[in-house]
């Protein structure tokens, strides 16, 4: 990678001879959450620039779905974000929902935001565990794994897969609600809503984990929005803003629950601990909305009838997903055949990456591992 | 404000700027002069009753039998919790447009990743270089034209079908 135009000057004033320091983190580093490399340029142990270098995950799934029909890509949403695969998912489904004009049965609809709830859960438990993790607690990245796993067992119930769900199709999803899922899912969430409380006991207000946070790369509300930081990382800044509640789609406009925003509790308001605190917290408000999806939830069918070969009109469409690092924007443009004329995906990871270079001016070299796990950046849907 | 209202005051402030609107598809689109893009979304970022503070997204569309490259802006504006799409067509020989990276910090990578994928010159861009494909990919990969290498550094890129 090419570097020009980012050289700097080391400036000592007591005689000593020094010299700027490039330094290569990643793309095969443990904290970086994927496949992605940083070039940083320090002066001591004082960053002067980090620059980020994508594209180590790129699998072209743009170019793919030109060539696998709308049906057929489903599947590959999964990979988008394989982290939180379930909002992919919807974010594809409902794209291609509104090119076409199908609506989805109600069934179908409670179904896919109780999968991706879960789903969140899923995401916001890994996104934590390895934050305390890379700053260099290793006991509650255990506590967090050991509860995702019971979510995945839920979600392997649902649809038979772990990781890459492959849950909804254009139209609805797949499979209803296995027998017995209400109670099996209630009974988790008993267990698992006191562990949060226990979790914050355990490690979110610990003072050497608070120091290592607080006041660390704060974000302004306008900074924020001008490099389109969605989701949680937005919120952090103290913004209330959340596409599931200000921008309804799906059954969100019927569901109660609150948005959590950074406080700046522990430091400046938009730190890397109030982007931390927002996922914790919305932990609680994502069981809140499965408990009351599970009790409002309808009979019918949970799929409707769609072509096979699905042909939308020409034109585009596009739509907004909250997903677990966002506002998740899909674009499509259709030219009337059976297969997208272009797709289009921006990702939360992906405007999230682009602010690095410009928050990790004058960090410490060990703030720029806390900074990333912050934003909750994960590379594959990134680089897409 | 509705996306006909928006559209009314551009045309109100820049008449020469705007080729068309289209009110009927599902995104409300306002196509404008590739040349005057800085100008019309510099008035809709500052003006206060349009304040679109936000580009949630921006793509390139490859339009290859209608011989132009389309680029797609997703305005949204939360002050005033309103949406507007902006289109403008480029030519797929010289494609070429004035960056709106000064206006939105997002569309730095944005617009990086359009020129890295469909070869979308953005002039005035502070570090216009590759952003997914590594940086001697010859081509660019969503062109509707562009034909896969065979081989790239002595890798090859065909294998044969599974299915044989």
């Amino acid at each position: 990678m090419s570097l020009a135009g980012y050289e700097f000057e080391v400036q000592r004033d007591d005689g000593l001879a020094t010299e700027e320091m490039t330094l290569n983190m990643g793309p095969q580093h443990p904290s970086t959450h994927g496949v992605l490399r940083f070039v940083v340029k320090a002066d001591g142990e004082i960053m002067r620039t980090a620059l980020p270098d994508i594209g180590y995950l790129h699998r072209s799934i743009e170019k793919i779905s030109e060539k696998v029909g709308y049906h057929g890509f489903m599947p590959y949403t999964d990979r988008v974000d394989y982290v939180s695969a379930m909002q992919c998912n919807q974010g594809w489904a409902m794209v291609c929902e509104r090119a076409a004009g199908i609506e989805v049965p109600r069934r179908g609809e409670f179904c896919r935001v109780i999968a991706c709830e879960l789903g969140r859960i899923a995401s916001h438990l890994l996104s934590v565990g390895t934050m305390v993790m890379d700053i260099g607690g290793m006991t509650p990245f255990t506590h967090a794994i050991r509860e995702r796993e019971k979510v995945n067992n839920l979600l392997e119930d649902l649809c038979g897969a772990r990781l890459t769900f492959n849950y909804m199709r254009i139209g609805g999803v797949a499979w209803d609600l296995p027998p017995g899922y209400t109670e099996q899912v209630t009974a988790f969430l008993d267990q698992f809503e006191p562990l949060i409380d226990e979790y914050n006991d355990l490690i979110s207000y610990n003072k050497i984990y608070v120091e290592r946070l607080a006041n660390v790369a704060a974000v302004s509300k306008e900074e924020a929005i001008n490099y389109n930081l969605v989701g949680p990382n937005l919120r952090g800044c103290g913004f209330q803003y959340d596409v599931r509640r200000d921008e309804p789609y799906s059954i969100y406009p019927e569901l109660d629950f609150e948005v959590p925003v950074g406080t700046g509790e522990v430091g400046t308001l938009g730190d890397c601990f109030d982007r931390y605190m927002v996922r914790i917290k919305e932990l609680k408000e994502s069981c809140k909305i499965v408990r009351q999806c599970l009790e409002m939830i309808p009979d019918g069918p949970v799929l409707a009838r769609v072509a096979k070969k699905l042909k939308p009109p020409v034109g585009d469409a596009h739509v907004r997903v909250e997903a677990s690092r966002g506002d998740m924007g899909w674009y499509v443009v259709s030219d009337g055949s059976e297969f997208p004329y272009r797709t289009k995906i921006r990702t939360g990871s992906f405007s999230a990456m682009s602010i690095v270079d410009k928050l990790s001016r004058g960090l410490m070299i060990a703030d720029l591992i806390a900074l990333i796990a912050s934003l909750d950046v994960v590379a594959p849907e990134v680089d897409r | 404000m509705s996306p006909t209202e928006i559209h009314q005051r551009l045309q109100d402030q820049h008449t020469d700027a705007i080729t068309s609107f289209e009110a009927a598809p599902l995104d409300p689109f306002v196509l404008v002069k590739p040349d005057s893009i800085v100008e019309v979304c510099r008035f809709l970022h500052d003006d206060p009753d349009l304040a679109f503070d936000c580009l949630t997204n921006m793509s390139g569309v490859d339009f290859l039998k209608e011989d132009y490259i389309q680029v797609v802006l997703h305005l949204y504006s939360y002050t005033h919790r309103h949406a507007i799409v902006i289109k403008a067509d480029v030519s797929r020989e010289e494609p070429s447009m004035p960056s709106v990276e000064a206006i939105w910090k997002a569309a730095n990578w944005l617009e990086r990743e359009i020129y890295d994928l469909l070869g979308v010159v953005f002039t005035g861009h502070p570090d216009l270089r590759r952003l997914l494909m590594p940086e001697d990919w010859i081509g660019h990969p969503l062109r509707k034209d562009f034909v896969e290498p065979e081989e790239y550094h002595g890798i090859s890129t065909r294998r044969e079908s599974l299915l044989k």
